[in-house]
């Protein structure tokens, strides 16, 4: 069976070549399999100084300190760790939260256990673009405000936030600020020591390391404390307990440096790629992009066919590995909540295709995206009753449905 | 999530698409759904003198259970009585289609489409 052509970089990455390589290398007998928090023998030094490194790979992409760098299992672990710890230590400073609607479950349903814990929160709106500006972070804090939580892409519509500016909103007023920042590495530049963000979290998953393995950055200065959310044996100075995976931690690693020698040039390439899958289908009839097209990573491309349902538009694109809204929210009826955030239009939002571009892309695959694209919407369209009715100048609005 | 071999082959090969001129008296349309909903169903039925369906169109937006379910039921309704048309159910369609619990509405609104065609083409008698 041939394997669907694969455009969902946002969802996962597969691991490089180079990564696995490197990994596997800690797993056997004659590798480096040791306990890293094994005081007594050289398994565990050796163990420890391969996570050492991998710590300094990580902060070297961001440009922190590696002492600032907390091994998690994946970025939902650093977003719960970030949010849920912050508030439970400071909140005899105040009980209210700062986030946005645009953000990933992660983040939005830690906190929304938290407003069951007695917590208020703010989800602002984004503008139409899906962007959240320094004046509606300004304008919504409070008193009592203690975080402000919001991700640096998006990875629905791959909208990049302004987090420097931010910074200087929420360091002014001395409230945390919080960056998800599962799908910006290796696709924006980060520079923690100029931008005054407190906790960033990461993932490997998505910059071609393994799954499994993230990362979290808390400051030093100024510092941040928080409250473990996982007890045990003290490991990361105390802030996630559990025995630290030598190969997944390599993993993540070896990711971030590669990303970091070759982002420059991938973006370049990624971005190339991304515009001949636009030229090829903009021209069609009723075809937006979602998001931001400025402000923006190189390689997603959040594109509604309108007058045509995403879901079988799907089902005509089985040989294109691509996502209708987010992957996680797909399995419902629902239109994608953040494409809804913007502002757009219900039929818009059911109508959505992420084209997620990445390393492995090729011009040859862009171009047989598009032409199935193209040969899938056009045969929807003549089966769909709201194009007959765009066709004849019938404004849809002005109908009247009946809801089901 | 996985399709049944029956949808799969209605989606593909979609029977009886079509538009017929609404304002004849001899065609009842039905359109039902939303697209705020992500379905929309238009069906569309020709009547004979003696009150036999001579032919059924249909267009649809929505997922691909959507587009087998009034696919099928135009298939169905070819040569089917009014009141025989009337009395299909929901439940036929979706045991047709091995429809998942999940794609049950779809079935659903195929049923509301028969129905509002039959009462659009009696409406006008």
């Amino acid at each position: 069976m041939k394997l669907p052509l694969y455009l969902d970089y946002s969802s996962t990455t597969p691991v490089d070549p180079r990564v696995a390589k490197l990994m596997c290398d800690c797993l056997t007998q004659e590798g480096n399999f040791g306990n890293p928090a094994s005081r007594s023998h050289l398994y565990g030094w050796q163990a420890e100084e391969a996570v050492e490194t991998a710590r300094r790979q990580v902060a070297d992409l961001v440009n922190a300190d590696p002492r600032e760098i907390v091994w998690t299992s994946g970025a939902t672990e650093s977003n719960n760790l970030a949010i849920k710890g912050i508030a439970h230590f400071y909140q005899k400073k105040g009980k209210h939260i700062i986030t946005s609607k645009i953000e990933h479950k992660a983040v939005l349903d830690t906190a929304r256990q938290l407003e069951r814990e007695g917590f208020e929160v703010t989800y602002l709106d984004p503008d139409t673009d899906g962007l959240i500006s320094p004046a509606m972070v300004q304008d919504a804090m409070r008193e009592d405000t203690i975080l402000v939580s919001l991700m640096h892409v998006n990875n629905e519509i791959g909208v990049v936030t302004d987090l420097a500016a931010i910074g200087e909103v929420t360091r002014a007023a001395k409230v945390f600020f919080h960056v998800d920042a599962a799908q910006s590495p290796g696709k924006v530049a980060i520079d923690l020591e100029a931008m005054k963000v407190d906790l960033m979290s990461f993932s490997a998953h998505k910059v071609y390391g393994p799954k499994g393995i993230g990362a979290l950055y808390v400051r030093r200065k100024p510092r941040v404390r928080l409250e473990a959310q996982m007890h045990g044996g003290g490991h990361e100075r105390g802030m996630r307990s559990g025995t630290l995976p030598t190969h997944q931690i390599v993993g993540m690693g070896a990711a971030f440096a590669i990303a970091k020698e070759e982002m420059a040039e991938e973006n370049q390439r990624i971005l190339a790629l991304r515009q001949r899958l636009w030229d090829g289908v903009s021209d069609m009839e009723e075809v937006y992009l979602n998001g931001s097209i400025d402000q923006r990573v190189a390689g997603n491309a959040n594109i509604s066919f309108n007058y045509v349902e995403g879901e079988s538009l799907l089902m005509s694109l089985r040989e294109l590995a691509v996502s209708s809204g987010s992957a996680c929210t797909s399995a419902s009826l629902e239109p994608s909540y953040v494409l809804r955030a913007l502002g757009m239009n219900d039929e818009l939002a059911h109508s959505s295709i992420r084209f997620s571009i990445g390393r492995f892309t090729t011009p040859e695959d862009v171009d047989q995206a598009i032409a199935q694209v193209r040969k899938a919407v056009t045969k929807l369209r003549e089966l769909s009753p709201l194009w007959d009715m765009y066709k004849d100048g019938v404004d849809l609005n002005s109908v009247q449905w009946a809801a089901h | 999530m996985a399709y049944s071999e029956q949808v799969i082959d209605h989606y593909e090969n979609p029977r009886n698409v079509g538009k017929m001129d609404e304002a004849d008296a001899q065609v009842g349309t039905g359109m039902v759904g939303a697209p705020a909903c992500g379905d929309v169903m238009r069906l569309q039925i020709k009547v004979s003198e003696e009150g036999v369906i001579e032919d059924a169109k249909f267009k649809t937006y929505g997922c691909g259970s959507a587009i087998a379910s009034s696919s099928l039921v135009t298939e169905w309704m070819k040569g089917m009585t009014l009141d025989e048309a009337g009395e299909i159910r929901n439940s036929s369609i979706s045991e047709e289609l091995a429809l998942p619990p999940v794609k049950i509405h779809c079935s659903v609104l195929a049923e509301d489409a028969i129905k509002a065609a039959i009462d659009d083409y009696k409406s006008k008698q």
